[in-house]
């Protein structure tokens, strides 16, 4: 491992000093940067009035500059197009472009998603049915080409709008995410889901939030401060850390909260 | 996929994964510019809302390609000031306008619209401070515990960029109408959704009104307005039907992104249950809400200063966040409305009046606070 770590060095590529959040998740632990550990399920979720996207942001530049550790991202974008995270990327260090080019990232844009007909139920099924196919083969593309090591991030941004694409049929978005589930642990991928806390939260039964949670090994939840607006601190972050996941951790159910402040780069 | 230029263009370098993009013009001349379009950081365009000060708070403006939601206050049609100043504004700038509506004549709104206001003079002797209070300043001594409108040096940019901004915003004096002239060759789409089954018929106006206004790289077109008043109000016969009208929103919103328009949309929240409510604010991504302002309420008139002038309040819950992780940051999320001269809207930053000493407790949220756990008047 030591070893590892002082080659990266040695290459002189960037090494940037690893934050608290990617300590609690295991990343950038003995200096070199590393994309999350496959077969993890990371939730993240956000509301109104502090948006989680950055979480997402940091994650897919996570998994792209991991070296040759890292693997590929497929990106499951409903919220905004291409090049709106291209420009988030670009600020953060990372070029989207380039990473697509060279096969690394499969981007999915699915701004305008429709499944076809929704007429009745079997429409939208057969729609998330070829959903799933398309990513299964995407990543199979991948691992069938020269030995890939390194995991396959899935990220989703964001699942209520694959909601709303399925016109309110939370079982077949629901089957739809135990497939992918399914392909962290037969495929060596991991998933990334955005989700919007306090639409779910604000039913008088919140069954899918409880059932997501439960499949997330990892929950990010960004929140605003409880002591209202402030220009330095613009929210704070809690970490769940669930069934023992990150090796150097002790504890079950871990659960750390920090402040957060956003910026461009 | 923007219209405007980058500042800085990027040098190559063969080290690094940065290389300038072949397809982009290298050494283009700046684009003439649109006429109400202002150019923003990371490659944003801004149109103004019609309400300069509005303008100011969401950092330049509403953002082309995004979708501005306004929650409405069920007591009181505030949410109408604001949509008439937007609309005013796109007609005086001679963008096209789509708007719908649940009356059954929607071109009937049309003749309330405001014109803007014609002599300058009037917006220099609002450029200084942006408080009447300011004024009094040298008056004898006062106890500077609102210092913060006494920072001069913010104020001294914008006074040479008056010129500039008269071009992209105007203020609108609402006792006037707009005159007849200005609607003749304009695009305007009026649209009533009142008794309509679906929404198919208005996704249609949508998705023609925009397809004319696609974003191209390099080529300057016009932008646009879309207009929605009170979408899921119960006049319009699809208020039951809650998937299709998310639906509806989801699709303008990804339609509206590639294209040079702002869409404003207006709902009253009490209509949609609470967990579609989120759903449509999560959907915004500019997001807003307006409320009166509670006739003689003792408690508020004793915690604000100018509580009688205030129309209502408006609170800014969302900005958009387009091409940027870290949208604009608010100092303050919740303003006051006010009719300058019983005429021109203006907002402004709510000021705590002084604790009496002899009440002993402080209010914990002042205006600039949003969240609180005691439910004060101010939270919305």
């Amino acid at each position: 491992m030591r070893g590892f770590a002082r080659r990266e060095r040695e290459r002189g590529d960037m090494n940037p000093p690893s934050n608290l959040l990617d300590e609690a998740l295991g990343l950038g632990h003995g200096g070199a940067i590393a994309a999350l550990p496959a077969g993890r399920v990371v939730l993240v979720e956000d509301c109104v009035e502090t948006s989680g996207a950055f979480v997402l942001h940091h994650l897919l530049k996570r998994a792209l500059s991991a070296g040759e550790g890292g693997g590929d991202v497929l990106f499951l974008a409903l919220a905004q197009p291409f090049s709106h995270y291209d420009r988030v990327l670009r600020k953060l260090g990372c070029s989207l472009s380039v990473q697509r080019n060279n096969n690394k990232l499969h981007f999915f844009d699915m701004l305008k998603l429709e499944f076809p007909g929704l007429t009745g139920g079997n429409d939208i099924e057969s729609g998330f049915v070829g959903l799933y196919s398309k990513i299964q083969r995407a990543i199979e593309a991948r691992r069938s080409k020269e030995y890939s090591r390194g995991c396959i991030t899935i990220m989703i941004d964001d699942l209520s709008l694959l909601e709303i694409a399925a016109c309110g049929s939370i079982d077949c978005v629901l089957d739809f995410l135990y497939y992918c589930i399914s392909l962290t642990a037969e495929l060596d991928c991991s998933l990334v889901i955005l989700n919007h806390e306090d639409i779910y939260s604000s039913e008088e039964a919140p069954r899918f939030l409880s059932h997501l949670e439960y499949l997330a090994d990892i929950v990010i939840k960004t929140e605003p401060l409880s002591t209202g607006l402030s220009a330095d601190v613009h929210g704070q972050v809690c970490l769940l850390l669930l069934n023992n996941t990150i090796d150097h951790f002790q504890q079950r159910d871990f659960q750390q909260t920090w402040a957060f402040n956003e910026q461009n780069s | 996929m923007a219209t405007a230029k980058d500042p800085n263009p990027r040098p190559v370098r063969t080290s690094s994964s940065f290389s300038r993009n072949p397809s982009s013009p290298s050494a283009a001349p700046a684009s003439p510019p649109v006429p109400g379009v202002k150019p923003g950081p990371s490659g944003a365009a801004f149109v103004s809302s019609g309400i300069p000060d509005l303008d100011k708070i969401l950092g330049g403006g509403f953002l082309l390609g995004s979708v501005v939601m306004v929650m409405e206050d069920a007591d009181a049609p505030h949410h109408l000031l604001l949509l008439r100043n937007f609309m005013s504004q796109g007609i005086v700038h001679r963008q096209p306008l789509l708007f719908a509506s649940p009356a059954e004549d929607p071109r009937a709104f049309l003749g309330t619209l405001p014109s803007p206001v014609s002599s300058s003079k009037e917006e220099r002797q609002r450029a200084p401070g942006l408080d009447p209070d300011a004024k009094d300043k040298e008056k004898g001594l006062r106890i500077a515990w609102q210092y913060k409108k006494y920072f001069g040096e913010r104020q001294v940019p914008e006074l040479h960029n008056r010129g500039i901004e008269q071009d992209f915003s105007n203020d609108f004096d609402l006792r006037k109408p707009l005159e007849r002239q200005m609607f003749r060759t304009q695009q305007i789409d009026c649209v009533s959704i009142q008794d309509t089954a679906n929404l198919a018929v208005l996704h249609e106006h949508c998705s023609t009104f925009l397809s004319d206004l696609t974003r191209n790289e390099g080529c300057n077109v016009n932008a646009g307005r879309i207009a929605i008043q009170s979408l899921c109000a119960p006049q319009c016969g699809y208020s039951e039907l809650d998937w299709d009208m998310v639906s509806f929103i989801r699709s303008l919103r990804a339609m509206i992104r590639c294209s040079n328009a702002v869409a404003v949309i207006t709902f009253p929240t009490s209509v949609l249950s609470p967990s579609f409510s989120k759903r449509w604010q999560h959907l915004a991504d500019t997001l807003l809400s307006v409320r009166a302002m509670p006739d003689e309420d003792k408690e508020l008139a004793k915690l604000l200063t100018g509580y009688q002038d205030m129309v209502g309040l408006l609170h800014v819950h969302k900005v958009s966040q387009i091409n940027t992780q870290v949208p604009v940051i608010l100092e303050a999320t919740t303003f006051s409305l006010k009719l300058q001269k019983r005429r021109s809207l203006i907002l402004e930053r709510l000021n705590q009046a002084p604790v009496d000493a002899s009440s002993g407790t402080s209010y914990a949220t002042s205006g600039s606070c949003s969240g609180s756990s005691k439910g004060s008047p101010l939270d919305f």
